[in-house]
């Protein structure tokens, strides 16, 4: 099968500035930023707690005296707690996608949108979009930064956008059939869906015009690229955001599928052990922090974002200058990515303890069979919750699953196991059995 | 009227209920009978032993989860029409059956059946009342035992 190829192409010149032209780009814009901070309260506080007078921040440098943000932060200050600007100067809300109880609100006002179609149109450029093309987004609109974040990116490239969004699989093929669609983004899980469901059908590929995908959302791998790259005879491609930074556009593949460029004109990356908060050597994996450089509603200092991943400062054959991160290899916390969806293991815990009987203990088991995600908790009978009735054990298996998804949104399987089958724990109990691989 | 059934939760493993057995056999417990009711994933042994404080106590000591509950035994005549006659008259009351299992006595031609209803003290009456022979525990150990 013929493959799409992609030409190379850059859409901005900030992509690739002379490294010391950019290090003197995002020092000053650094110390806009710090300005900007004053009017949160959450940074004002910091600020003097910590002695550090904002006009003293003058360049790169002077980042590792700045204090760290974490999601407690973002949390804690619920709703609007972290906005630099008037409400009226807001134009747009979005929410990160955690389930857990309130979630984290992000702002950004008509130069904040400008700025992520701008960045958004980076990565899609990046991977070979061109104005010509006619995308299909297949990712949830709403809330959610993954549809707006695309949808607006694909149309700064001047290219046409499907609204699609998410769900519908045979819809989604028939829209991407008919409209003779060039490009498509959702989560690169329901990419897997959808290639399954065009095999299934016996649907020819030649019906098919799909050249390039770009997803995001949620970790993949290597290995599921090539397979979808495989049976779609398309190009995949990577991108990253998360809600509180921005949303996608912090950073995307380019031709060259080496690691994902980071926008440093717009965020400053750091990689930290998340242990010391010392930095790590480039290409040692640590923990992503980043600093916003270009925004106003909410912008943020050294924000912890718990995923793994390394950096490359070389330069990359396509031109950029830019810094390029790998696939985001794991968290620093705990989370976990359930069919897109960002879970707690405590999240099962604390929906375990709304069930009368049941036991504190319990272990996660995440795989992939059938190329979709499948959670299955195991929880140990007590004699509390024992009966010698099949019809209440299975009202107590629905009363957890109820639970489960109430707390969680998320289907998983409850499975019943003896007591005491599940490991115990000194210290820091392993709650978690991830099987996923591709 | 009642007797004492002993419920064990049996996770689909293999080796589990030979283990089960074991422990019981070792331990001079013998079953009177069993019903083992069963999912994809999990099991629920039902027994009627005599010594079911003492059988309890062992299983859970080896990490079974175990629960004592109240059955119904009635006794009718090995032959065609004995447990509908009794489903009829349990279902004239109201009453329902949750689940039930059946065994024969050694020395005679009558069978024993084992209920569990969703209101067990109406049900011994509407049973009682009919003319029916609800075992007492004591006579039901004696009999199996022969």
């Amino acid at each position: 099968m013929k493959k799409f190829v992609v030409e190379n192409r850059i859409w901005d010149k900030e992509e690739s500035l002379p490294r010391a032209e950019l290090a003197a780009l995002q020092g000053a814009k650094l110390k806009e930023t710090v300005a900007r901070v004053q009017n949160v309260p959450l940074y004002k506080e910091a600020f003097s707690k910590s002695g550090i007078a904002p006009e003293k921040i003058n360049s790169l440098d002077d980042l590792k005296r700045l204090p760290f943000t974490t999601k407690a932060d973002l949390r804690g200050h619920y709703p609007l707690g972290m906005l630099a600007v008037d409400r009226s100067e807001v134009a747009r809300y979005h929410a990160s996608s955690g389930t857990t109880g309130k979630p984290t609100m992000v702002a950004y006002t008509q130069n904040d949108l400008k700025t992520w179609a701008n960045l958004c149109a980076r990565f899609l450029t990046g991977g070979g979009l061109l104005p010509e093309h006619s995308v299909q987004i297949a990712f949830g609109y709403g809330l959610f930064t993954g549809g707006f974040g695309l949808h607006y990116g694909v149309e700064r490239v001047g290219a046409s956008v499907i609204p699609a969004a998410a769900g519908n699989t045979p819809k989604q093929i028939m829209l991407m059939m008919d409209m003779q669609v060039d490009a498509l983004v959702c989560t690169p899980s329901y990419a897997l869906s959808i290639s399954e469901f065009i095999l299934q059908s016996d649907i020819s590929r030649s019906a098919l015009n799909l050249k390039h995908a770009h997803f995001g959302g949620e970790p993949w791998t290597e290995d599921m690229r090539v397979r979808i790259e495989d049976e779609m005879g398309i190009l995949c491609f990577n991108n990253y955001g998360l809600s509180e930074v921005i949303g996608p556009g912090v950073s995307g593949e380019c031709a060259v599928r080496d690691g994902m460029h980071i926008s440093e004109d717009a965020f400053i990356v750091e990689c930290i052990n998340p242990e010391t908060l010392e930095p790590v050597a480039p290409g040692e994996e640590g923990e992503l922090v980043f600093t916003s450089l270009c925004k106003e509603a909410m912008p943020i200092i050294r924000y912890r974002t718990r995923d793994i991943a390394s950096l490359n400062l070389e330069p990359c054959a396509c031109g950029r200058t830019t810094a390029r991160m790998s696939r985001v290899t794991g968290r620093s916390d705990d989370m976990l990515i359930i069919k897109g969806v960002n879970v707690y293991p405590s999240q099962v815990e604390q929906a375990l303890l709304r069930v009368e009987g049941t036991a504190p203990h319990y272990l996660i088991e995440v795989d992939r069979p059938d190329r979709k995600d499948v959670a299955t908790v195991k929880v140990e009978m007590t004699e509390k919750s024992f009966s010698s009735s099949m019809k209440e054990l299975q009202e107590l298996k629905d009363k957890i699953d109820r639970a489960i998804q109430g707390i969680t949104g998320l289907r998983m399987n409850v499975e019943l196991v003896s007591p005491n089958s599940l490991e115990r724990f000194i210290g820091k109990a392993q709650r978690v059995v991830d099987r996923r691989r591709g | 009227m009642k007797l004492k059934q002993l419920s064990v939760f049996l996770e689909n493993k293999p080796g589990r209920l030979r283990e089960l057995c074991a422990l019981l056999a070792e331990n001079g417990v013998n079953i009177i009978t069993l019903s083992l009711a069963d999912t994809e994933q999990f099991g629920i042994l039902r027994l009627i032993v005599k010594d079911y404080d003492k059988a309890k106590a062992l299983l859970e000591e080896k990490g079974f989860v175990a629960k004592l509950s109240d059955v119904i035994a009635v006794e009718v005549k090995d032959e065609p029409g004995g447990l509908s006659e009794i489903l009829k008259i349990e279902e004239a009351s109201g009453i329902s059956v949750e689940y039930m299992y059946a065994f024969t006595i050694k020395s005679g031609e009558n069978a024993v059946l084992l209920f569990c209803f969703d209101e067990m003290d109406k049900a011994v009456t509407a049973l009682q009342s009919a003319g029916l022979n609800v075992l007492e525990s004591v006579e039901l150990y004696q009999r199996a035992e022969g």
